[in-house]
């Protein structure tokens, strides 16, 4: 075993204390019927070989793409200083701060977690953080469900999907989830609709617990957010806002336009894509809410000699205490990735965020620019971020096309939306402040010679994970 | 000894009656055994609960409780204080640490609940 | 090593000057944000705190120093197995393929990733006995969920619809119940035998045709193996009801017990447990589940599937309608499955059983070596984990469990979990992992039976407990009666942005 400390002769003075003469004894408890089968996996490898395999694993994987995908998940320059810090072994190979004694490295981190996304979101209360934005959303669908006594809730087509189907799965133990649907036509195409919202509002026997919206939205659009806010309070309704924390450097928090609630996905705040996860599910709401609230939340408070601490607090929600009636079985939460958004908070700062939020937008400016001058306009005519749909015709095909030439170009929209007609010839595309002038320069380049209907030469296809090959060959 | 003049109930709750009105609350010994009260979850004025019906929550730092209605009846008023100091329960659990005051619907069901001695013997038994 | 002797710091929000700072990002154009309707833009910047890069790496290195952690010292928490966390993991974790990679990029621009975790899904398969594996949940009280939510798909399918509760053992983590509420089912809590396993007749009296599932944990909490398993397993069964496994202690039974083999229709891993991915101060976990053949078609959404040109690729949306669906977005905690994956391949079949049979070993001589001095409420061969109990010390002497975990804090030791399972009285719950040396086994012991005696000759020394670490007991009354749940910035502080 690589990492056990037991010679031969510490396992036999063990044994030897317990009078026993083989291991094997000690699971003479596991009835002869039910013991395992042999187990069959491969043989322990060595590290020198383990390393290897794992490198060449990563290789396979395509990270040297020019990449204007994001869809929920974005590329940020995350200091490194965040990593280092993630590294030390007292905060990774630490637990839940079940003993605040010695744990108050990890108390004061998650305090000022709380207190950090509290100023980013304008809402007093911030849980110590649940698995990823779907989740966090799902949970702040349930909450809407505590908090009204009431069992229906809409959320708009315009929120991410996945968090729509998360919503769905949460909800399928016997609450009620409708999606609002999406302006047609016009200036407010592709958000969420209005009118529509009004209507399901308006049936009184079917009182409505949450209205959840996102800003931006799945689309990248700006939704109307404090309208949907006023018709969802109007009927009695919690208002529930999907965000996106760099981008609250620059638009209206959900505390300014009402919002009772906010979740949304923290990983853009310096922590890595992963293909998935571990991510950071950022959830608050206002202080009324606070019962309501599930997960962990760590408060201020003194120690026995007055002196200033943290510990872990109003502990009785939770599903170890309170079992069967606990808000929500989450046990425990995200600390580590908490922990990596306050760095990035506290390392790049509030004009730093400012200015990141501001050069994708910059950025994602200069890609619209670039790729309707390709022959992709947008979709939809409304503001936007730094994110946005553009039509193209064979969206697989063409998004495979640009593939062959080291361009991720974003999501096919018909793969994510595939009931939407309207979104069927669309690609999603984003900017960041990682995103360069001359990538956006090769994506519309590469973007006019697909759409020119011109077969990529030989050297194209063959050389496509290869930046420099690719740009050699359009010189 | 436990206060002589309210009615008690097994799972550690007090009754006081004046006229057709039962306040109820915990005992001291309830309190003591749960810790440091930090929350109190009250029901509304107006519901209607049937005796032994669960009609609110208490919590401790790291254990919480359900609140039975000791007798049914609908509820005049549930105690505001305990909102802001919880710790109330604690400190005077027969007296501001009550927790709310039912219109008597049955008063024969008083006779079902325990009288101090019996109550006292119960704790005493631990 | 303890924790001792290092200063409080103040706030990242005290530390803060207006003008500290920047460097890291190129200023954007002055227009940059003109096309943002002045309704949706911020008025009022946040008021985060302005420091600077030293300050930061200070303030958060000095925090670390704060916190007791597995790689500082011996961490016994028992039923979370709070094992060595390999540095080749973090690092493999870290590899730009696998970190840098998005989790909507095209399988064919994934396919390491996908082969990892399709890899993954084959061997915990094969070390639960299960049909096949999903690596969506994102921790293993979202596995619970995920299994509890295919039982309910399946009952539905099956014309169950009226079996609406879950039994529990009174032992059961907190998490068993709260999922079956999520779930909308009523939990039936099972009290436990005498000798700590299942109590066999009180289950068959709970069992019938509303019941839709048990849960169980085995070894259990109290780290006793249920013999009667099978029996259990089988009048689950007769009445139609399907069995869930919380496989939070499967560090025990590596090799020797696969619960698929023996019954269980769907479990959960626990991978910062059993296959040592850090636990990160709470958290991120990850939190796969095994199914059976019955279960399978409900696996959630989206799995991880192998074409027959070997290609790997995940399932698409809407491919497989009788899935429960998503748990959460995107395909899984990745970043922490490659270290349980390496773990897995570090160890290999060999290895994973000397994981399980060391890890059983220490905590049975651990467990012979306080027995003299602590009850030991279930005195019979224990598996990875066993509970000891201060009742006697307490009636004697006043001093509680909490007092002695505490105490323990001042000879340089994480305490053990104190208070679970709640069946317990004074129960502390220890669990020695198999990466602890038998020098460190023997310090600890030491330790407890010198707190034991200090509990008789000098209580308050105890009682007053810890001494040494950098604060003392808190006030967790208040802190709760008055939540102080965020910092409030002195507003005005800040600078304006430098438009």
């Amino acid at each position: 075993m690589p990492y056990g400390p037991h010679t031969t002769a510490d396992r036999a003075k063990m044994l030897g204390a317990l009078g026993l003469t083989s291991v094997d004894q000690l699971f003479d408890d596991i009835p002869v019927a039910l013991r395992a089968s042999r187990l069959d996996l491969p043989d322990p490898e060595p590290e020198l070989e383990l390393a290897a395999r794992l490198t060449a694993l990563a290789a396979r994987n395509r990270t040297d793409l020019a990449s204007f995908l994001g869809a929920g998940v974005y590329r940020h320059w995350s200091p490194p200083a965040v990593d280092q810090i993630l590294l030390r072994g007292e905060w990774y190979t630490a637990y839940t701060p079940y003993q605040p004694e010695i744990s108050q490295g990890t108390l004061q981190s998650i305090y000022e977690y709380e207190s950090l996304l509290a100023e980013l979101v304008g809402l007093d209360v911030v849980s110590a953080s649940h698995y990823d934005g779907a989740a966090a959303t799902a949970e702040a669908g349930l909450m809407t469900c505590r908090a009204t006594r009431r069992e229906r809730v809409l959320v708009s087509r315009s929120v991410h999907p996945h968090y729509r189907e998360t919503l769905r799965t949460y909800f399928s133990g016997g609450l009620e989830l409708e999606e609002i649907p999406l302006v047609a036509v016009g200036e407010a195409a592709g958000t969420t609709d209005l009118a529509a919202l009004e209507r399901m509002l308006a049936e009184r026997d079917r009182p409505v617990a949450g209205v959840i919206a996102a800003q931006p939205d799945f689309l990248g659009l700006l939704e109307p957010m404090p309208a949907i806010g006023e018709r969802a309070h109007a009927a009695g309704a919690l208002f529930v806002a999907v965000i996106e924390p760099v981008g609250l450097a620059v638009l209206a928090p959900p505390g300014a336009y009402g919002a009772d609630i906010a979740a949304g996905e923290g990983q853009p705040l310096g922590i890595a894509p992963q293909y998935g996860g571990p991510y950071l599910g950022i959830l608050a709401s206002t202080d009324a809410l606070v019962r309501q609230i599930p997960g962990r939340l760590v408060g201020m408070t003194t120690d026995l000699d007055g002196q200033r601490a943290f510990v872990m607090t109003m502990r009785a929600r939770e599903q170890d205490i309170r079992r069967d009636k606990a808000a929500s079985n989450i046990c425990t939460n995200q600390a580590l990735l908490a922990l990596a958004a306050s760095v990035y908070l506290a390392t790049i700062g509030p004009h730093g965020l400012r200015d990141v939020a501001a050069l994708g937008a910059s950025r994602a400016a200069e890609l619209e620019a670039a790729l309707g001058g390709a022959g992709a306009p947008r979709i939809h005519p409304g503001p936007y971020l730094n994110e946005f749909a553009i039509r193209v015709p064979e969206p697989h095909a063409t998004h495979r096309r640009l593939l062959d030439r080291g361009i991720l170009a974003g999501l096919v929209l018909a793969d994510a939306e595939p009931g939407d007609p309207s979104l069927a010839d669309g690609l999603l595309v984003c900017a960041t402040e990682m995103t360069t002038a001359p990538e956006i320069e090769r994506f519309a380049e590469a973007l006019g010679e697909v759409l020119g209907g011109r077969p990529p030469t030989a050297v194209e296809a063959g050389a496509g994970s290869d930046r420099g090959s690719v740009a050699g060959s359009v010189r | 000894m436990v206060p002589t003049d309210l009615h008690y109930t097994k799972d550690h709750e007090w009754v006081r009656v004046e006229g057709d009105e039962a306040t109820v609350g915990i005992t001291a010994y309830a309190a003591d055994q749960l810790g440091d009260i930090v929350f109190v979850e009250l029901p509304d004025v107006g519901r209607s609960l049937d005796q032994f019906a669960t009609f609110g929550v208490v919590e401790s730092v790291k254990a919480v409780s359900d609140l039975f209605a000791p007798v049914s009846g609908a509820v005049v008023e549930a105690n505001a204080a305990l909102a802001g100091q919880p710790e109330l329960v604690n400190s005077e659990p027969y007296e501001g640490g009550w927790m709310v005051r039912l219109r008597l619907a049955d008063a024969g069901q008083l006779d079902e609940l325990l009288d101090p001695v019996a109550y006292d013997a119960l704790i005493s038994a631990g | 090593m303890s924790v001792t002797g290092t200063r409080l710091q103040p706030t990242i929000f005290e530390r803060g000057r207006p003008g500290r700072g920047g460097g890291k990002i190129p200023h954007p154009p002055k227009d940059a944000l003109d096309r943002i309707p002045a309704a949706a833009r911020r008025t009022t910047p946040p008021a985060l705190p302005e420091m600077n890069e030293p300050d930061v790496v200070r303030h958060y290195v000095n925090l670390s120093q704060l916190n007791y952690a597995v790689d500082t010292g011996f961490y016994p928490l028992g039923s979370c197995t709070m094992k060595f966390n390999p540095k080749l993991n973090e690092w493999a974790a870290r590899l730009p393929g696998f970190a840098n990679l998005h989790p909507l990029a095209p399988d064919t621009a994934a396919q390491g990733t996908l082969q990892m975790l399709f890899e993954l899904e084959g061997a915990l398969a094969e070390i639960s006995g299960m049909r096949a594996v999903t690596l969506q949940p994102a921790a293993g009280a979202q596995g619970e969920l995920t299994g509890i939510l295919m039982i309910r798909a399946y009952h539905r399918a099956h014309g169950g619809t009226d079996r609406d509760q879950v039994l529990v053992p009174d032992s059961s983590h907190g998490t068993n119940p709260a999922t079956a509420s999520m779930a909308g089912y009523t939990t039936v809590t099972i009290p436990s035998a005498a000798d700590g396993g299942i109590d066999l007749d009180a289950f068959r009296a709970e069992l019938g045709p509303r019941t839709a599932a048990v849960m169980i944990t085995n070894p259990s909490t109290l780290g006793l193996f249920e013999a009667r398993i099978g029996e259990l397993l089988d009048a689950v069964h007769d009445v139609g009801a399907l069995a869930y496994m919380d496989g939070a202690n499967l560090n025990a039974i590596l090799g020797r017990f696969k619960p698929g083999e023996a019954g269980f229709d769907v479990m959960h891993f626990n991978v910062h447990k059993t296959f040592s991915t850090p636990h990160g101060g709470g958290g991120p976990g990850a939190g796969p589940v095994g199914v059976g053949e019955t279960l399978l078609p409900y696996l959630p959404t989206p799995r991880v599937l192998r074409e027959p040109d070997g290609a790997f690729r995940l399932e698409r949306t809407g491919e497989r309608p009788s899935s429960i669906g998503r748990l959460r977005s995107f395909a899984g905690n990745t970043g922490v499955l490659v270290r349980a994956y390496a773990y897995i391949r570090a160890h290999g079949a060999s290895g994973l059983r000397e994981v399980s049979d060391d890890a059983v070993l220490a905590a049975n001589y651990l467990k012979s070596r306080l027995a003299s001095t602590y009850d030991i409420p279930y005195d019979r061969p224990c598996k990875h984990e066993f509970v000891a109990s201060a009742t006697t010390i307490k009636k004697r002497t006043g001093v509680r469990t909490l007092d002695i975990a505490k105490r323990l804090i001042d000879y340089g030791y994480h305490p053990p979990t104190i208070y679970f399972p709640l069946i317990v009285d004074e129960g502390m719950l220890i669990e020695p992992t198999e990466t602890e040396s038998i020098e460190t086994l023997d310090a600890f012991a030491d330790a407890l039976i010198a707190i034991a005696a200090e509990a008789e000759a000098t209580p308050e020394l105890v009682t007053g407990a810890p001494h040494t670490a950098p604060v003392r007991r808190l006030d967790e009354a208040s802190a709760a009666r008055h939540p102080n749940l965020r910092w409030r910035p002195m507003r005005g502080a800040e600078t304006p942005c430098p438009d």
